[in-house]
């Protein structure tokens, strides 16, 4: 669905991502770990053309997106720091989105029922606090039933509460076929969501891999032992996993 | 484009700042226009309060508001919309509101105390020129990364227009006194939207050989009529240019 070829981009000397080659279907709930600085955020951000690569290609059902902005209508985003208008109130953003996007779908206001945003509609988004700011991102995002998630760090800042709904509407939409993109430090939070790990270090894919090859390959079940015995272990004779 | 535009007016009229630009420029044309009887003083007075704060306060307030709309840019650009039109759609809500400020506190009083050709084309000025340095913003928020940088930058921008770019025409007119320079003077007139605007509105006030070089050069030269519609074409293209260049780098650019 999602075909990412020799990505390379960098800041000045530094390089951000280094010939990064993915291929992404539907279906699959991919989490995309790695140290801090270690590409995610910027593969994310290419992906939705707010960074420009220098060279590599990013197609999303073998067609390529470059000045063709209109793939964007196939994709939720939710930022890692949400940022809005300090002067505009939920209910505004809202409805500010969803007169942009011009989507002919009803929207999914599932998440929106399920946060309890319809009670505080009317606050400033300058008065939110962080956690109910991620709350109107994760809204966002899934409010256009779109075919590709791309989640950076959903569950930080959320209570439990919220996390559980957010997890289970995530599992519900990979059901149902989409792609999920998922970006987190707190590997619990992804226990049981992901299908594929894919790991970036230094701007390069060390591995991507579904999640039953390497818990076979690692010998550990539960998805924090297989990360970091391949941190510990594998990065150090990178050959190892097969990619 | 007119949807986020009229989000980014919204924005902008619970913004305060607008609306003490206004009350700021009502207070003072109705006390210069009611000071002598004499209509033309009042009005250039009123002609060099527009020329020395419309381009500072233009520039340096819609400059802080791009920077501080940061979040609104990038919370649209995830959104399938066009980066040229999230731009361009920032610099209309910013710069109609600006100009309807300008209308309203100076366009106003002025139809009231003096109607006229005159009056007209003070507005007309100074609407251009409010479009000019929101576009010369424009340009300084897509070339800086960081706020404080970029708000420097506006200020000697709009400093350099209105204060030291004639002192280095004066500079220049010394130097080559003794040669004929009124031609290459005419040029470097275009080089200036301030100079463009002064000399907009002095051939229109029959006082142009009075108020220094440049306004004398463009009546002895071109003309009333073909001054105007020169200055005119002129501030056109310093709006033009400057958005072009904007919207070119803002393609580029990381977010």
């Amino acid at each position: 669905m999602m075909e990412i070829s020799q990505l390379t981009k960098s800041f000045g000397r530094f390089r951000a991502l280094d010939q990064i080659s993915l291929s992404l279907q539907e279906g699959q709930a991919v989490s995309l770990l790695g140290p801090n600085g270690s590409g995610k955020t910027t593969l994310i951000k290419s992906i939705l053309g707010m960074v420009i690569p220098e060279t590599g290609t990013i197609s999303i059902d073998k067609q390529i997106v470059k000045r063709d902005w209109n793939y964007r209508s196939r994709i939720g985003y939710m930022p890692q720091i949400g940022r809005y208008p300090d002067n505009m109130t939920i209910e505004q953003v809202i409805n500010m989105i969803t007169e942009i996007r011009k989507d002919k779908v009803t929207p999914d206001r599932e998440l929106y029922e399920g946060f309890e945003l319809d009670r505080i509609r009317k606050k400033k988004m300058r008065t939110l606090s962080g956690g109910t700011r991620q709350k109107v991102s994760a809204c966002l995002a899934f409010l256009f039933s779109p075919d590709i998630y791309i989640l950076d760090e959903p569950t930080a800042g959320l209570d439990p509460v919220a996390n559980e709904i957010l997890k289970k509407k995530i599992v519900k939409e990979c059901a149902r076929g989409k792609l999920t993109l998922i970006t987190s430090h707190v590997l619990n939070d992804l226990e049981g969501l992901t299908s594929h790990i894919i790991y970036l270090q230094d701007g390069k894919v060390r591995f991507y891999q579904s999640v039953e090859t390497l818990q076979e390959l690692t010998g550990e079940t539960r998805l924090n032992g297989v990360v970091a015995h391949l941190m510990q272990n594998d990065l150090k004779n990178k050959e190892n996993i097969p990619c | 484009m007119l949807t986020l535009s009229k989000y980014v007016l919204l924005d902008l009229l619970r913004n305060r700042s607008v609306l003490i630009y206004t009350v700021v420029l009502g207070i003072l044309s109705i006390s210069l226009l009611s000071l002598g009887d004499q209509s033309s003083k009042g009005l250039l007075s009123l002609l060099n309060i527009t020329l020395l704060f419309v381009p500072v306060i233009t520039m340096l307030f819609a400059t802080i508001y791009f920077f501080n709309s940061l979040e609104f840019i990038e919370l649209l650009l995830c959104q399938p919309v066009k980066r040229s039109r999230v731009l361009l759609s920032e610099y209309f809500g910013m710069t109609l509101s600006l100009s309807a400020s300008y209308i309203a506190g100076v366009g106003i009083p002025l139809f009231l105390k003096v109607s006229g050709a005159i009056s007209w084309m003070l507005v007309i000025t100074g609407v251009l020129l409010t479009f000019i340095f929101t576009a010369l913003s424009l340009l300084v928020f897509v070339l800086f990364r960081d706020k404080t940088k970029g708000i420097g930058a506006a200020i000697v921008i709009a400093l350099f227009f209105t204060l030291l770019f004639d002192g280095l025409v004066m500079a220049f007119i010394f130097s080559f006194s003794d040669y004929p320079i009124d031609k290459p003077l005419l040029g470097m007139m275009a080089f200036n939207p301030v100079d463009l605007a002064r000399v907009l509105m002095l051939l229109q006030l029959d006082v142009a050989v009075l108020m220094g070089y440049s306004g004398a050069l463009f009546k002895k030269f071109l003309g009333s009529a073909t001054g105007s519609i020169f200055s005119i074409a002129c501030m056109i293209g310093w709006i033009v240019v400057p958005l072009i260049l904007s919207v070119r780098i803002f393609r580029h650019k990381d977010l």
